[in-house]
C-alpha cells in the first residue's frame, strides 16, 4: 500500500520532535516505575501498514501503551509513522488529548484506521477498549474483546497483517473492584459509548468512582510480548469468516496471555 | 555520557581488526544487541551506515550510525546520523607481541534536556556492563580462532 503524497490532515498532529524530547521521561517511568520488558519486536514487518492488536490494561492512563510506544518508537525511530486509536474521551481530556496527539494517537473510529493504514503507518488498536481497560483486576490475566470483530473487518479491507500485541501487569496498576456497567448504564452514559463506570482503588485517592482523575498507578511490573503477523486472508482466504478469525486472534493472544502470567509470581512486583 | 572500556587480547592487531571489520560478527559478541543491519552490501567501510539497537533499561535504545573512519588496523569510529546521539570508537594498539589492546569508547546523549540527561546516568550502569562483556566476548572469539588456526 503506497503512501499518500498528501498527508491528511488527521494524521498532521504527529510531531516526531516532540516524541523524541518526551522518550527519556517514558523511558525513565517504564525502567525505573514498571520494569517493562517488550519481546519479539523484530516480528513486526520494517516497513509498510501494520494493524497492531493489543489487549487493554490499566485504566485510562493504560501504562502498558506508553511502555509499548516507547519500544516500539526506540526500535523503529520517530521516524517511523505510529499511530494509536483512543476513546473518543480520552483525546477530550484536557491536556492528556493534545498530549496524545503530538504522539499520533487519533480518535478511535474505522475510517481514521483507514487514513492511517493507508498512509502505511503502523496502527495500535484496542479492540476490547473501556470494557477490557475495566475489567476487574483478578481478571488481569483474561483477553476480553468483547465479542468485537470491527478490527478483523478492518484488517481484511485495507489488506494489512495484524501483529499481536499481548501486555501484563497493566490491570494491577490500579485495583478495578468491578466495571460499573450497570450504573453506567442507569445514568445514561452509554449513550456516550462510555458502557463502563467503573469502582477502583487508586493511589492517593482510595475508592473511586469512573476513571477519570489523574492518579498515581501501582508499580507493576509491565511484560509484552509481540507476536508473528497473522494474514487473515492467507490463513482464512479471500473472504474469511469473522467468528473463524476471531477465535484464532483472540485464542492465540490468550495462550501467550497464559504464558506471561505463569511467568509471574507475584502480583505487581511480578 | 562519555564511557571506555579496554581489554587486552592475545592475537595481533590485524587478527583483531579483521574481527571486528566483519560486520556480521558483531551480533555474536556486542552484548545487548538486539539489531544490527548493515546497509547496503554488509561490508564495513567509511561512510556504511548501520541501524543498530541495544537493550538499555525498558527500551531497545540506539540509532543509524555511520562509519565516519575506517583505518585498518587501528581505528573505526562513528556517529549517528537518526536516533540517540552518539558517537563511538574502535581503537587498536600494539600491546607486546602478538597481543592487542582494545579499547571501546563511546559517547551519548538523550534529547530531552534535564530528564534525557537523569536518563543517561540511569542507563549508565547498564550501558557499560554491555560494553565490558562485549570485549570480553570479543577477546574470547578471537583467542578462540587464533587457538584454531595455531599448529
Amino acid at each position: 500500500m503506497a503512501r499518500d503524497d498528501a498527508l491528511p490532515d488527521l494524521l498532521d498532529d504527529r510531531d516526531p520532535d516532540y516524541i523524541r524530547d518526551t522518550l527519556p521521561a517514558a523511558w525513565l517511568l517504564a525502567t525505573l516505575w514498571h520494569r517493562a520488558e517488550v519481546r519479539g519486536l523484530e516480528n513486526i514487518p520494517e516497513r509498510g501498514p501494520v494493524l497492531l492488536v493489543g489487549n487493554h490494561s490499566g485504566g485510562n492512563t493504560s501504562p502498558d501503551s506508553i511502555c509499548f510506544t516507547l519500544a516500539f518508537t526506540s526500535y523503529f525511530g520517530v521516524e517511523r509513522r505510529f499511530h494509536q486509536l483512543a476513546h473518543k474521551l480520552v483525546m477530550a481530556s484536557p491536556g492528556i488529548g493534545s498530549f496524545l496527539q503530538k504522539y499520533g494517537t487519533i480518535e478511535a473510529s474505522h475510517p481514521n484506521a483507514e487514513v492511517a493504514l493507508h498512509a502505511g503507518a503502523a496502527v495500535l488498536v484496542y479492540p476490547g477498549g473501556d470494557w477490557e481497560v475495566h475489567r476487574p483486576s483478578w481478571q488481569s490475566s483474561r483477553v476480553d474483546f468483547a465479542g468485537r470483530t470491527g478490527f478483523l473487518k478492518l484488517a481484511i479491507r485495507t489488506g494489512v497483517p495484524i501483529v499481536p500485541v499481548v501486555s501484563i501487569g497493566g490491570q494491577e496498576t490500579l485495583f478495578v473492584l468491578t466495571r460499573g456497567e450497570a450504573l453506567s448504564r442507569a445514568l445514561g452514559l452509554d449513550r456516550l459509548r462510555l458502557k463502563v463506570l467503573p469502582v477502583s482503588l487508586v493511589i492517593p485517592w482510595g475508592i473511586t468512582l469512573g476513571d477519570f482523575i489523574p492518579r498515581l498507578p501501582f508499580p507493576a511490573k509491565l511484560t509484552t510480548q509481540v507476536l508473528p503477523p497473522i494474514d487473515l486472508r492467507e490463513k482464512f482466504g479471500d473472504d474469511p469468516h469473522l467468528d473463524d478469525a476471531y477465535d484464532y486472534v483472540t485464542s492465540t493472544m490468550q495462550s501467550t496471555l497464559d504464558a506471561l502470567a505463569a511467568e509471574r509470581r507475584f502480583p505487581v512486583l511480578g | 555520557m562519555r564511557l571506555e572500556e579496554s581489554v587486552e587480547v592475545r592475537a595481533s592487531r590485524q587478527v583483531v581488526w579483521d574481527y571486528i571489520a566483519d560486520a556480521d560478527h558483531h551480533p555474536l559478541f556486542m552484548a545487548g544487541l538486539t539489531r544490527w543491519h548493515v546497509d547496503g552490501d554488509a561490508e564495513m567501510r567509511c561512510g556504511s551506515r548501520i541501524n543498530m539497537r541495544m537493550r538499555v533499561g525498558s527500551a531497545h535504545v540506539g540509532s543509524l550510525i555511520e562509519i565516519t573512519e575506517f583505518d585498518p588496523p587501528a581505528d573505526m569510529a562513528w556517529n549517528s546520523v537518526t536516533g540517540i546521539d552518539q558517537r563511538g570508537r574502535w581503537r587498536l594498539r600494539d600491546a607486546g607481541p602478538a597481543r592487542t589492546r582494545v579499547t571501546l569508547r563511546l559517547a551519548y546523549q538523550s534529547p530531552g534536556g534535564l530528564l534525557g540527561s537523569i536518563a543517561d546516568r540511569v542507563a549508565r550502569r547498564d550501558v557499560q556492563r554491555n560494553l565490558r562483556r562485549s570485549l570480553e566476548r570479543l577477546k574470547d572469539q578471537v583467542e578462540a580462532g587464533v587457538a584454531t588456526r595455531s599448529p
